[in-house]
């Protein structure tokens, strides 16, 4: 009992919470946006792949970290455009092209890494982020070290909630994205194009899911290697429906789901965890997960039109 | 734009259209050759060569091919119900690991072992879908994420055993379970061909499927409510029974690749058993357009493909993963022209 309070006492178990739900954060900002606006991306695994591979190569390459993050952007808004031209126009199964765009993003950022660096055996290493303390907050006892000196990217991803909630809720354009998710007739009677409107988040949205990616190479490992966003899209996919696809929400979920991440990491460490097999620490993202799905599935306000395609003219 | 359903396609249109989509993916896998500095047609010629330039080389296709037939079969049956099975994986791992628990822990002659080893690894797969399909069913949770994070936890549930339990004590410290009897082996199809009678048991199970599809209510129920739930509702189906159904049929062929994979060719459990057979599967299954039949043809296809880079990339400077892109490419141009060769694209 008492490792478990000195756990939670500790200003470096708060940090690493942000720490772990940033790039959850950026993704699951993504996928909202996507939802919202009514079509299912299943890319976010690949993506993710392709944007810590991007922006870690780019970086590589010569590149600044900022100029690295971009790269991850474009990388990820590339192939939502891909995926955004096969659900949207024309309508195809959303659940079978983003498995799609997944397998595509995985295997050609793995392909691109074998091909610029044939010769290695493990991947060399960058200069990531660095932690930027905020002049005053930083110095409050605790506090300021569990919450305000973290890297730049994870300021940006809270940011980026506040960005994505002020757009949504408070702009015309934001009004335009929910009723398209919501009731696409309606906007399409407004005389606002629905495709462009759809086609617009998808591809906005998986620039986000890349970044979320560039997080991991770009200031959590600072090297690229296979396997290492290891479900988290699929996991940001339930937090989007624990938040009942609201932004603040879907925050707060990624917060708590990284508490418990953190928590089983250092719990690992303790006399308890000596006796339970590491495994079963390393299931509880994905058993929260699930739980998480069940928990909201009663009351959750899924959008409309959520993965109904629509072709003009048609009723 | 704006699609509009053909009333009568053209034989050309039904057949052009797919034919171009295999083309169009060889061009973007020419272009990944040329990246790479190889000379795409040489590169083509050497995947060809080492998925089919030999006996050697066409026998490993056909045992590559086995488990994808499974999980491509899995796959087909659960998508024309609409049941988005991506969790193949997880369902090959649990009739793997009941393959093993039967097999090394039952002192039982082989003959009783093999039969009991295939049935439980087909109720075990059943039983691992059958939980997602229930919480679809009865709360409303989406399939796919609970599926594909079931993927996650029964990889860890091997790992686990793996190095608990079920360890191999002569493993050398490998996380490795103890190898199935030899008498419990699956035999070779051909006495002294590298294959065996895994490949059989998925030929026959195509065949049951396609039966089972084309000849059976169950079929008809499950392509009823596929096409439109609500209305299958309405007229009678009971569409979560259909449902439960489909999820048994569906994880059971999933375990049977995980089943045939170790008693017909490892013989043990490791957490290698499966380069993503299951996820491969989808690929496998939409290339047949869900014919079960046709997932013979595409499995062995696709596997080609993958046993084909292998060769390839020892010979070319290609990394293999070109046989990955290759085959997600032609996933995503294969959906999209079959819905070309339903529906025009129109302007405005």
């Amino acid at each position: 009992m008492n490792e478990i309070v000195d756990i939670l006492i500790s200003a470096s178990f708060w940090a690493a919470i942000l720490r772990i739900a940033s790039p959850l954060i950026f993704a699951t900002m993504g996928e909202l946006i996507c939802e919202r606006a009514g079509v299912l991306n299943l890319g976010i695994e690949g993506i993710m792949v392709m944007g810590a591979f991007a922006g870690w190569i780019a970086v590589y390459a010569g590149l600044p970290l900022w100029g690295g993050v971009a790269v991850a952007m474009l990388s990820g808004m590339a192939f939502g455009l891909i995926h955004a031209v096969l659900t949207v126009p024309f309508g195809l199964s959303q659940h079978v092209v983003g498995i799609g765009i997944t397998l595509i993003a995985t295997s050609s950022a793995y392909y691109a890494y074998r091909l610029s660096l044939p010769e290695v055996t493990s991947p060399p290493r960058i200069e990531p982020f660095q932690p930027v303390d905020i002049p005053g907050l930083s110095d409050i006892p605790f506090i300021g070290t569990a919450l305000f000196s973290q890297t730049p990217l994870t300021y940006f991803a809270f940011f980026t909630v506040l960005v994505v909630a002020f757009v949504l809720y408070r702009t015309p354009l934001g009004l335009a994205l929910r009723a398209v998710g919501e009731n696409p007739s309606a906007v399409e009677a407004q005389g606002l194009s629905v495709t462009a409107l759809r086609m617009g988040a998808v591809i906005v949205g998986s620039g986000l899911m890349a970044v979320g990616g560039a997080f991991l190479t770009l200031s959590a490992f600072s090297s690229f290697f296979f396997e290492m966003v290891n479900g988290r899209g699929w996991i940001c996919i339930a937090l989007v429906v624990f938040g009942a696809w609201s932004p603040s929400k879907a925050m707060m979920g990624a917060l708590l789901f990284a508490g418990f991440d953190a928590l089983q990491v250092r719990l690992q460490q303790t006399s308890f965890g000596a006796m339970v097999p590491y495994q079963v620490f390393l299931m509880i993202p994905y058993i929260l997960s699930i739980l998480a799905l069940v928990l909201m599935s009663r009351r959750a306000n899924v959008p409309a039109a959520l993965m109904v395609p629509y072709n003009r003219g048609e009723r | 734009m704006r699609l509009e359903a053909i009333a009568n396609p053209t034989l050309a249109r039904s057949i052009g259209l797919p034919v171009l989509a295999l083309v169009a993916t060889f061009v973007v896998g020419g272009m990944l050759a040329m990246l790479a500095g190889a000379n795409p047609l040489l590169t083509f010629g050497l995947i060809l060569k080492g998925a089919a330039g030999s006996k050697f080389a066409l026998l490993e296709t056909l045992n590559r091919a086995t488990p994808l037939i499974f999980t491509g079969l899995a796959v087909a049956v659960a998508f024309r119900a609409r049941l988005w099975n991506i969790g193949a994986e997880a369902q090959l791992y649990a009739g793997a690991l009941v393959t093993i628990l039967i097999g090394t822990k039952l002192a039982l002659p082989g003959v009783v072992l093999i039969p009991l080893m295939g049935i439980g690894a087909l109720v075990a797969g059943g039983l691992v879908l059958l939980g997602p399909v229930l919480l679809k069913t009865r709360l409303g949770v989406d399939e796919v994420v609970t599926t594909l994070l079931l993927n996650f936890i029964m990889l860890l549930v091997i790992s686990m055993l793996l190095e608990g339990p079920l360890k191999d004590p002569m493993g050398m410290g490998w996380p490795k379970s103890e190898a199935i009897p030899r008498d419990a082996r699956l035999p070779r199809l051909v006495e002294g061909l590298r294959l065996h009678w895994g490949f059989g048991i998925a030929i026959l199970s195509a065949i049951v499927v396609w039966v089972i599809q084309t000849r059976t209510t169950l079929g008809y129920e499950i392509r009823a409510v596929g096409l439109n739930a609500a209305a299958a509702r309405f007229a009678g189906i009971p569409v979560g029974k259909v449902m439960i159904k489909t999820a048994l049929l569906s994880g059971g062929l999933a375990a049977l690749a995980g089943f045939s994979e170790v008693a017909g060719l490892r013989g043990t459990l490791t957490l290698d058993l499966s380069p993503g057979f299951g996820y491969t599967g989808i690929v496998v299954a939409m290339l047949a357009l869900l014919n079960p039949l046709g997932v013979v043809v595409s499995a062995i296809f696709v596997a080609g493909i993958f046993v084909g880079a292998d060769g390839m990339s020892r010979a070319a400077e290609v990394p293999t993963y070109i046989a990955d892109i290759l085959l997600a490419t032609a996933l995503l141009f294969m959906v999209l022209a079959i819905l070309l060769t339903k529906f025009r694209v129109l302007r405005g």
